[in-house]
């Protein structure tokens, strides 16, 4: 009987072996699974490549403005009653407002305010919309009867919020607290805290039910344990997509609420959602006026949505291989 | 069924009367305080006392409630500031004009979103779908607003094809029944009215509809992708089924489930749009009565508005989810 | 003249990104009429991929056939799909693991079958209901009538897989495929299925293609046997000569690792050793040999030919063989058998 003798043949057949065994045996976390399917999803690259200039601009762009935003040195060139307005020319790229201010400057300085109407709405829901729902799915988890009634309480008041049509939430809100730009940062954000409440809500109680709680409480481990350092952080997935999401929300929102007029009074300050507000009369005249921050707005929105799409798509169990 | 009806209904109840709490807080946060926002800024101390005492503003907070509720149930909301004539009477006066507008928007919507979703679902991968979910990405970002000025501005006024101002061009008679221009055209017969009314929808409804496109196109295509990929349409090839017959009872009939939940809820968003999408195109609307409501500060309006939206909204998501479990019998309560 | 002769199938998948994979290398085998025939092998192997790729159920796109598998005379794989469409559910039919997945949700029991009967045999409405209903009475279906309106969540896992066999057999096919039918069921459910599965073939005449795993639902049904290892098959006998006298080594050991009754307590279980992933592309010798005892030199000189074992059809890709001796005795064939 002719067995194998000892030999190259063996070694490469035992180190083809290996070769063609697969490479997903190394323990990879769900998170470093996503990030690698993210790489290489065309999507997630065009969304943060036009949100990593987007941060850029609003860093650098009021460096880089040749003049201020405000200063409305061309007043005298102007002229609304005869339609005349200085259009792109050498000292301005992009021509000079009805008051005479420089529009590329505002552009630039634009993009920071709106980046930070942007962040600090969805701050405003994320920070108590996590709140919110982190409270209502513990007790809901953990505090037994009366847990579960508060948990219901909860939910009830996210409920009377969500029945409300966001724009006109978003409007009650910015009605009491008097026009401004802050105003319509906490108006925006108060709109997206029922749904990022009920996201994490849901997420938690998703998990409360997992194989892996169940193991980890058989085990003794004390459940605030279970609930802050396994919970929790698996949760987390849909919140930041959400997140993302509302980022390309919260700017389009804002520009609305400007347009409804409630926005901040004072226009001198530049942002892009009240630069396409105030440009709407001017349509005819100057569409141009319009149509950049219009389309930098669109752009910056679709560049978040792209990527929160993105994220989503990677985090997703149901695609993974 | 009707236990099951009844209990969707009785669900109700607690949000609708978190509402009215909220509304109340709400009235009472208000700058200038309530008779201020009741009565608006120039009003007289005679009329301010009336209010102080029909509010019962000294009484204790609970009794203050009642009162509010009281009226609420009356669907009383006082008069608008802005025109002086009871809120509902406003309301009633403008909401056709809303409802045309926001029933050619939805049938835009479902009319090309779903066999475009379908279609794009079907050559995943290829131009058609790539493009479609470019497209449909974009158009959730461009501010309802701006479309609606971007169309007046492209189709009318520079290429004169189509109306921009109003609901009728001036000059056309017609008949008022309901105060649905294109229900009373087809109903006395009127075709000119019927045909000219359309026309005035197709901008603001094709404005308002972009959002709900585009959210429609994506949910389908995703809802699709997700059907075909399930044993049943195999096992359907399997029989040798015919195209048509495994596209609509297999793959279509279960991937518009979801889709149709997702219709429920754009009617919320249809509501802020008519909001600011109506006076763009000068349509009479409760939209446009709304943003005019915030400019002037007529509070009674935009308060009676806003709850009669809530309450729409809130049905409509009823009425929805009734039919769902008609039509997915794995939801159908026995 | 065989009802089905599958000559060199190759079924490659070429997704863009990703390897090619070869899921099914040069298969060949055949079935006569009223015959049973087995598929058999480990998962991943290419059985199912197989069956599909005959079936015209593989995608267009990413997926590249090759050979031929000729019906009646007809290249099933040169069809267009039209034609195909005719072919399938008439003169051959399907059925699959899960039987829940495998249903409808939405469009009760009685319409999934009645579709079948519209779509080959014209029937309609009150003709095709009654039909319907005899034909879930057939398969074993208690109260037909009823169930016709229920949906695929009423019923359980067991007659849900018989109403799919009455979709399946509603048109009278010639041939029957199923793959895996009953993977996904209860162990007594399983043996119920495969007696009605047997008693529907014995009655009509009709062919059947069973694929499996599971050896021991091959022994009690199958005339012919085909072994498959890594989209290749490795042996192909009658059954009573595959369970006698096996001798391709992934064979022996498919047998050896059944567990069975009469083992002595306290006996290891007797796996193959090493894993489905531990294949060589056939190209550079024998794709079992990273796992075989009897591995020679000769084993990695490119892919072993089919030999002929005797003139009953046996034959076995290896040139390392089994000696026939080695081998469970015949009583303990014929028990299992």
């Amino acid at each position: 009987m002719s067995v194998l003798t000892p030999g190259r043949k063996a070694e490469r057949i035992d180190r083809l072996a290996e070769l063609t065994a697969l490479a997903d045996e190394t323990g990879r976390s769900l998170w470093q699974e996503a990030f690698a399917r993210l790489r290489r999803n065309p999507m997630a690259i065009i969304g943060a490549v036009i949100v990593a200039l987007f941060l850029l601009l609003s860093i650098v762009g009021p460096l880089l403005a040749p003049y201020s935003p405000t200063a409305q040195i061309w007043r005298e060139e102007t002229s609304t009653a005869q339609g005349i307005f200085p259009g792109p020319r050498a000292e301005n790229w992009l021509g000079v407002d009805h008051l005479g201010r420089d529009f590329f400057s505002r552009m630039l300085v634009g993009a920071r305010q709106t980046l930070l109407v942007g962040v600090v709405a969805t701050l405003v829901g994320f920070a108590l919309g996590t709140l919110l729902g982190a409270v209502s799915g513990a007790a809901a988890g953990l505090g037994g009867r009366r847990g579960r009634w508060l948990d219901n309480i909860l939910m009830r008041a996210t409920d009377v919020l969500l029945a409300l049509p966001s724009l006109l939430l978003a409007v009650s809100v910015a009605a009491v607290l008097g026009r401004s730009l802050t105003t319509v940062m906490i108006a925006v954000g108060v709109v997206q805290i029922p749904i990022f409440a009920r996201l994490l809500r849901g997420s938690m109680l998703a998990q409360a039910n997992a194989d892996y709680v169940l193991a980890a409480r058989s085990l003794g481990v004390r459940r605030w344990r279970i609930v802050l350092s396994h919970v929790v952080p698996n949760s987390l997935g849909p919140v930041i997509v959400q997140a993302t999401l509302t980022l390309a929300t919260a700017i389009i929102e804002a520009a609305a609420l400007s347009y409804l007029g409630l926005g901040n009074p004072d226009p001198s300050t530049p942002e892009w959602g009240l630069m396409l507000a105030d440009a709407q009369v001017f349509l005819e005249v100057r569409a141009s006026w319009a149509f950049y921050p219009a389309a930098g707005i669109v752009i910056t929105a679709l560049g978040f949505t792209l990527l929160g799409e993105a994220m989503r798509e990677a985090l997703d169990p149901k695609l993974r291989k | 069924m009707f236990r099951f009806i009844i209990r969707r209904l009785l669900q109700l109840v607690p949000t609708l009367f978190g509402l009215s709490v909220l509304l109340f807080v709400w009235l009472r946060r208000l700058p200038g305080g309530p008779e201020t926002a009741l009565l608006g800024e120039r009003a007289t101390p005679e009329r301010v006392a009336q209010i102080r005492a029909m509010l019962g503003l000294d009484q204790p907070i609970h009794v203050q409630y009642a009162r509010f509720m009281r009226q609420l149930l009356k669907l009383d909301f006082g008069n608008s500031i802005q025109t002086g004539r009871p809120v509902t009477q406003e309301f009633l006066e403008r909401f056709p004009a809303t409802i045309e507008l926001t029933v050619v928007a939805m049938v835009i919507a479902v009319g090309v979103g779903i066999p475009l979703g379908f279609l794009a679902a079907r050559r995943h991968g290829r131009w058609l779908d790539v493009g479609t979910v470019a497209a449909s990405l974009i158009g959730i970002c461009i501010p309802v607003f701006f479309l609606a000025y971007l169309l007046k501005y492209v189709f009318a006024l520079q290429f004169h094809l189509l109306p921009t101002q109003g609901r009728l061009s001036a000059g056309l008679q017609r008949t008022d029944i309901t105060g649905f221009y294109v229900l009373d055209g087809i109903m006395t017969r009127e075709w000119d009215v019927v045909a000219d009314s359309l026309m005035h929808l197709m901008l603001p409804g094709l404005a308002l509809s972009s959002i709900p496109l585009a959210i429609i196109v994506r949910m389908t295509r995703a809802s699709v992708l997700e059907v075909l990929g399930e044993d049943y349409v195999r096992t359907a090839e399997a029989k040798g089924l015919t195209e048509p017959v495994v596209r609509r009872r297999h793959i279509l009939r279960n991937a518009l489930l979801p889709v149709v939940t997702t219709v429920g809820l754009l009617t919320g968003g249809l509501l802020s749009g008519a909001v600011l999408t109506e006076s763009v195109f000068a349509l009479n609307g409760v939209g446009s009565f709304v943003k005019d409501a915030i400019f002037y500060k007529d509070y009674p309006g935009l308060m009676g508005f806003i709850l009669i939206f809530a309450i729409t909204y809130v049905l409509v998501n009823l009425a929805v989810d009734i039919s769902y479990s008609f039509i997915d019998p794995r939801v159908r309560v026995r | 003249m065989a009802l089905l002769e599958v000559s060199d199938l190759s079924v490659v998948f070429a997704r863009r990104g990703q390897r090619e994979v070869r899921a099914v290398d040069g298969v060949t085998f055949s079935v006569d009429s009223g015959e049973v025939v087995g598929l058999v092998g480990e998962s991943g192997c290419g059985k199912s991929v197989t069956s599909l790729a005959v079936m015209g159920l593989l995608p267009k796109r990413g997926v590249r056939v090759s050979g031929q598998a000729v019906f009646d005379g007809m290249d099933l794989l040169r069809l267009d799909a039209r034609a195909m469409r005719d072919v399938r559910g008439q003169d051959i039919a399907m059925i699959f693991q899960d039987p829940l997945t495998s249903l409808n949700p939405v469009v009760p029991i009685g319409v999934q079958v009645t579709e079948v009967l519209t779509r080959h045999r014209g029937l309609k409405g009150d003709a095709a209901a009654k039909e319907a209903a005899e034909l879930l009475d057939r398969v074993g279906i208690p109260d037909p009538r009823r169930r016709l309106k229920e949906y695929p969540h009423q019923l359980s896992g067991g007659m849900r897989q018989r109403a799919l066999i009455a979709m399946a057999v509603a048109c009278r096919p010639r041939l029957l495929i199923a793959d895996e039918p009953t993977t996904a069921l209860d162990v007594t459910i399983q043996a119920q299925i495969l007696e009605l599965l047997k008693d529907l073939v014995r009655e009509s005449g009709t062919a059947l293609i069973m694929i499996t795993h599971d050896l021991g639902v091959v022994a009690g049904m199958c005339d012919t046997i085909n072994v498959l290892y890594a989209g290749k098959v490795v042996e192909t006998a009658g059954r009573r000569d595959l369970f006698a006298r096996p001798r391709h080594p992934y064979t022996v050991g498919l047998l050896g690792s059944i567990p069975r009754l009469d083992t002595v307590r306290g006996e290891r279980l007797t796996p193959i050793r090493g894993s489905v992933r531990d294949v060589l592309p056939w190209a550079e010798g024998c794709a079992f040999a990273p796992r075989c005892d009897r591995r020679v030199d000769d084993c990695l000189n490119g892919p072993p030919d089919l030999v002929p074992v005797n003139g009953r059809g046996h034959e076995h890709r290896c040139v390392n063989p089994v000696p026939p001796e080695a081998v469970p005795t015949r009583e303990q064939v014929e028990e299992m058998v």
